[in-house]
């Protein structure tokens, strides 16, 4: 039973508003056949009896009042799922692009997703080893955890996304099976060009599901494409029991497609002209991280933005940082001084890591040398501005000691090779060898009998240099 | 007969119904082939306007919608303790096993167990008076909370027939009443009671209890009343939900009710996990014995977020209404403004400020208006206590719904972010809080503490001012320059923060530590500032003060003194003595 509509009445950008309709309901999905022979797909947005207003993946450039047919197809948006989708390429619809074919489902999912019920939420407590100092040992990365990464244009989160990729996935040699679920909303070709590269070079790339909506590809489907992944994502994790770490760029693409969407649908914009759903959309996508209790596998996923001009209050950063467990943040001044990653670890954050970490996961002196290198590292600030104010020189003994502590943080702990991959023992040692640049009364964060059994004091730091 | 309507548009959590079918204004329906739980928020003669409390994808429009004839409404019996529920308090382990991990939509379950035989003790006889309020039965729901079943606030009248004392399921009737206005009904455990509407009280007491927290910072500096209310505002990461995890694992109330208000699912399985495990200190009891969650995740519907928090408010009203202290932890307030405003940009609704509704300030002083320390309609008293996050957008405090929840709590604990940054928590900015209870209050620690509690908190308090207004200078020119007093108040300074404010939720004796200790503590530092000041006087360098371990080892006596120790206190004195003479003899 397929009623076919000829004509639409309305065309507004990527919005169609076809009256007559019978039977549709709130996001049903709906084909077009524009001419006759050109295909495209929309969603239904809105209805209001038996108008609809139709939201289309495609452009709509072609598309006149009078030579399109609509056909309602009675499900909402679903994609077709098996084991086959990992080592291929999609677009952002979940239609293979690579030229392979089409793959044959195994099961078919509402793309929407339903939320999962906290009481049978398993509480994420198994760390993920990057093999990069500052996340180990200060953002710690738990299986099953939302830990985006804040950064601006023109730093290098790509790099960073793909090292963590890449060492997280091939480390250990585990048994467990690992794949990953890459989502691209709306960046540019080189991107999605460097990520499909470096998959390829680590020979990671069969175990990679890629959906790609590039820059120059339909805005509206940026806005389906999150869940596109994410569904294929719960379904190796649940179904199949992998673990898949999703990365998710570029979300800042995806809160503009919104943004644009609602504008033109004449909804009443809140912050900055986004509408006011923005956080309930948002946290839909994010709380689909987690592991069921009972069930192996899990979803990691790593949403990477860019705040424009590096606003952390902008809100799209805003919201995400309410919503994910934690944020990794880099900063343009780090990066200035050459230093990959440019971490800036003062406002990073995981908020998992206290259950993930300490003598049964990682080392028991782990928290109360983050703890330190923290306050330690906040208080380098303020000696950084006094300094810009009387100069270096005139600075208390202890003062100095705190710049030098800074400056060896940076390009010790911060800094390391972009392939480099640390043990959690050595991030741990880097640590204690810079807090013995401070004199040992300063260290107020460390339990007494752990600050005795690891602190090597001035006499490493003479050997060392 | 009830009111029936079709379906006309649907947008988002919003669907509209063609005229005017005669629904009430904020009557429960169920709409559509699922009959998903909506609430009339909208009446004109054109359109009737409803928000749905589930997921609307795949509702058409010519689809049903039925009226239930009542409000939104929570079910009021024993079975509500230790029992996880979502917004409108469909319990969530019940729609587990029926709709699995994930939660599907139209999902219909009990909201209490009808089959669970509860042990009662009938407290009423036959021919007996009974009034609304009037306790008619007690059934120990758990471990620690003894449930007592009240008449309906409807009811007044004379008791003909009651039941023996033993098991009865929630539904069964205990007793039968021969009403004041003619007729008889029977009662049972059940009561149903609108989440909108405040349940009665016969008058307001002034706050004048403190709710013991055993964190520092707020016992001390900046007390909350029971039946007070609180806000806890701070940017992501500083700490809101360590705090309210914090007070709700040790403050003094009865019974926790946590709402988890369009946050994040790993954080309500943390609170459900951890609270099923740790142990009451007082009772020895395990902590979800005395509590409830309210589990409305970011990513459920949005409408059910609003609802959640009346949800959470009339049940803690009930447990009020049995005489008990009460604590509601809802985190965040902030969410559910946003769904306040997400529901009224889909509603066309003109915008005040940053697009929040105009009726946001009204909404937020009703719900903080429900708290407050009361004598209820039986005579027993009882209190509301509402602590509430509130999540700034950008960490900027000047957003509307931090200002208007300003205007309407009494105690107000900034977080700060600086303060989070360098790991210092609780990260609670001791110059922008405040607390107006403390006039209140200290009466009660004059005569349950120490006469000498309040004047200690404003000499700390008055060293951490001095101590900002140093700073300044220092930031300016060094410390080096400053005079030896005012090095004093800085190193001092340093010791309250590190050893009397910072207080580590994760360290066994830290994490909860009565006020007894609370005050050796303030005292232990304010002798140690006496008698360096007296050094000071004497031209001793701080310098050479600073050289000793003293200073390291009174802010260590949050680790070093089991709270269960306070003798040793003696101890530190001695040390000091000790110290203080040292210095005189070596250089006087």
């Amino acid at each position: 039973m397929s009623i076919e509509y000829l004509g639409l009445s309305e065309i507004n950008g990527p919005l169609i508003a076809v009256e007559g309709v019978q039977d549709g309901f709130y996001e049903e999905m709906v084909e077009f056949v524009v001419e006759g022979n050109q295909k495209k797909l929309g969603r239904i947005v809105e209805i209001n009896e038996d108008k609809a207003v139709i939201q289309v993946f495609e452009s709509t450039d072609g598309m006149s009042l009078n030579n399109t047919h609509t056909r309602l197809t009675g499900r909402p948006m679903e994609i077709g799922l098996s084991e086959d989708i990992l080592g291929r390429t999609f677009n952002g619809l979940g239609e293979p692009i690579d030229g392979l074919g089409k793959i044959t489902p195994e099961c078919v999912k509402n793309v929407n997703g339903m939320p999962l019920n906290p009481c049978c939420r398993e509480y994420p407590r198994n760390y993920i080893r990057t093999g990069i100092s500052a996340i180990d040992g200060l953002t710690t990365l738990i299986r099953g955890q939302k830990l985006p990464i804040f950064s601006g244009n023109g730093l290098p989160h790509d790099q960073l996304a793909a090292q963590i990729v890449e060492q997280a996935s091939l480390g250990e040699g585990s048994q467990e099976e690992f794949a990953i679920v890459f989502a691209a909303m709306g960046v540019k070709y080189d991107v999605a060009e460097f990520f499909r590269r470096t998959f390829e070079e680590s020979g990671a790339s069969s175990h990679v599901a890629m959906f790609l909506n590039l820059s120059n590809d339909p805005v509206v489907e940026r806005l389906i494409t999150p869940k596109v992944a994410l569904t294929a994502a719960e379904y190796l994790a649940f179904e199949k029991h992998m673990h898949i770490l999703v990365i998710l760029t570029d979300m800042t693409s995806f809160a503009e497609a919104m943004r644009e969407v609602s504008s033109l649908k004449g909804e009443i914009p809140s912050r900055k002209g986004y509408p006011g759903y923005l956080y309930s959309e948002l946290a839909t996508l994010y709380e689909r991280a987690g592991i069921v209790a009972g069930v192996e596998g899990s979803v990691t996923q790593i949403p990477i933005l860019t705040m424009p001009n590096d606003d952390i209050t902008h809100p799209i950063p805003d919201l995400t940082g309410y919503i994910t467990e934690g944020q990794i943040v880099l900063e343009r001044s780090l990066h200035q001084k050459t230093i990959y990653p440019p971490i800036q670890v003062l406002p990073s954050l995981s908020r998992l890591m206290k259950d993930g970490i300490g003598a049964k996961f990682t080392r028991e002196d782990h928290q109360d040398v983050a703890n330190q290198l923290f306050s330690s590292y906040a208080r380098v600030g303020e000696a950084r501005d006094l300094a810009s104010v009387i100069g270096e020189d005139e600075l208390s003994q202890v003062d100095k000691q705190y710049l030098k502590f800074g400056a060896a943080f940076e390009q010790e702990f911060v800094a390391q090779g972009p392939s480099e991959n640390r043990s959690i023992q050595e991030t741990l040692d880097i640590g204690w060898r810079l807090l013995s640049i401070l004199p040992k009364e300063e260290l107020d964060r460390i339990d007494t009998k752990i600050l005795e059994k690891y602190y090597v004091g001035q006499k490493a730091e003479a050997s060392a240099t | 007969m009830s009111t029936t309507g079709k379906i006309y548009g649907i947008n988002g959590p919003i669907v509209t119904i063609l005229g005017n079918q005669g629904f009430q204004m904020s009557e429960m329906v169920y709409v559509g082939q699922g009959r998903l739980v909506g609430e009339v928020i909208g009446l004109s003669r054109e359109e009737t306007t409803i928000q749905v409390f589930e997921e609307t994808t795949g509702l058409r429009p010519g689809e049903m919608v039925e009226g239930a004839g009542r409000a939104i409404c929570v079910t009021l019996a024993p079975g509500i303790l230790t029992n996880i529920f979502d917004g409108i308090q469909r319990p969530l382990q019940s729609i587990a096993k029926v709709g699995g991990a994930f939660i599907p939509t139209g999902v219909n379950v009990e909201t209490l167990d009808k089959s669970k035989r509860w042990e009662t003790k009938i407290c009423v006889s036959k021919g007996e008076r009974i009034y609304p309020g009037t306790v008619l039965a007690e059934v120990p729901e758990t471990q620690a909370i003894l449930h007592k079943v009240l008449t309906p606030f409807d009811v007044c009248g004379i008791v003909t027939h009651v039941v023996c004392h033993g098991a009865y399921t929630i539904e069964e009737p205990l007793v039968t009443v021969a009403l004041d206005e003619g007729g008889s009904r029977e009662l049972t455990m059940t009561q149903q009671w609108p989440i909108r509407v405040p349940r009665p009280v016969t008058r307001r007491f002034p706050a004048e209890r403190p709710l013991i927290t055993g964190q520092r910072i707020l016992d001390t500096l900046f007390p909350i009343a029971k039946g007070g209310t609180a806000a806890i505002p701070g940017g992501f990461g500083t700490g809101k939900t360590m705090t309210q995890h914090q007070l709700a694992k040790w403050c003094d109330a009865d019974i926790i009710i946590y709402i988890g208000c369009g946050e994040r699912g790993n954080e309500m399985t943390d609170v459900l996990e951890e609270f099923s495990k740790l142990v009451d200190p007082k009772t020895g009891n395990l902590l979800m014995d005395r509590t409830t969650l309210i589990a409305n995740t970011s990513n459920m519907p949005v409408a059910a977020r609003e609802a959640s928090i009346y949800t959470g408010l009339t049940l803690a009203e009930y447990y009020r209404d049995m005489g008990y202290h009460v604590a509601i932890m809802a985190d965040s307030t902030s969410r559910w403004a946003e769904a306040l405003r997400e529901l009224s940009g889909r509603l066309e609704e003109m915008p005040a400020e940053e697009g929040f509704p105009a009726y946001l300030a009204s909404r937020l002083s009703a719900f903080y208006e429900r708290a407050g320390y009361v004598e209820n309609l039986n005579g027993t008293d009882g209190s509301v206590t509402i602590i509430g996050a509130v999540s700034p957008q950008g960490g900027d405090f000047s957003e509307p719904v931090t200002q208007n929840t300003k205007r309407f709590v009494r105690c107000f604990l900034a977080l700060d972010k600086s303060l989070a940054y360098a790991r210092h928590y609780p990260a609670i900015n001791w110059l922008t809080s405040y607390t107006e209870y403390l006039n209140d209050l200290a009466p009660w620690y004059r005569d349950h503490v120490d006469p000498n509690f309040v004047y200690c908190r404003n000499q700390i308090l008055n060293l951490l001012t001095t101590e900002s207004r140093l700073n300044e200078i220092v930031k300016l020119i060094g410390s080096d320059v400053l005079p030896d007093d005012q090095k004093l108040v800085l190193e001092i300074a340093r010791v309250i923060r590190l050893g009397f404010l910072q207080q580590n939720a994760f360290h066994a004796e830290d994490t909860f530590v009565p006020l007894e200790k609370q005050l050796k503590m303030m005292e232990i530092i304010l002798y140690l500032y006496e008698k360096c000041k007296s050094l000071i006087e004497m031209d001793m360098p701080m310098a050479l003060l600073r050289e000793d371990a003293v200073f390291e080892k009174i802010i260590a006596i949050k680790y070093d003194v089991a709270n269960k120790e306070l003798e040793k206190f003696q101890e530190y004195r001695k040390m000091i003595d000790d110290f203080y003479q040292k210095i005189m003899d070596a250089n006087a």
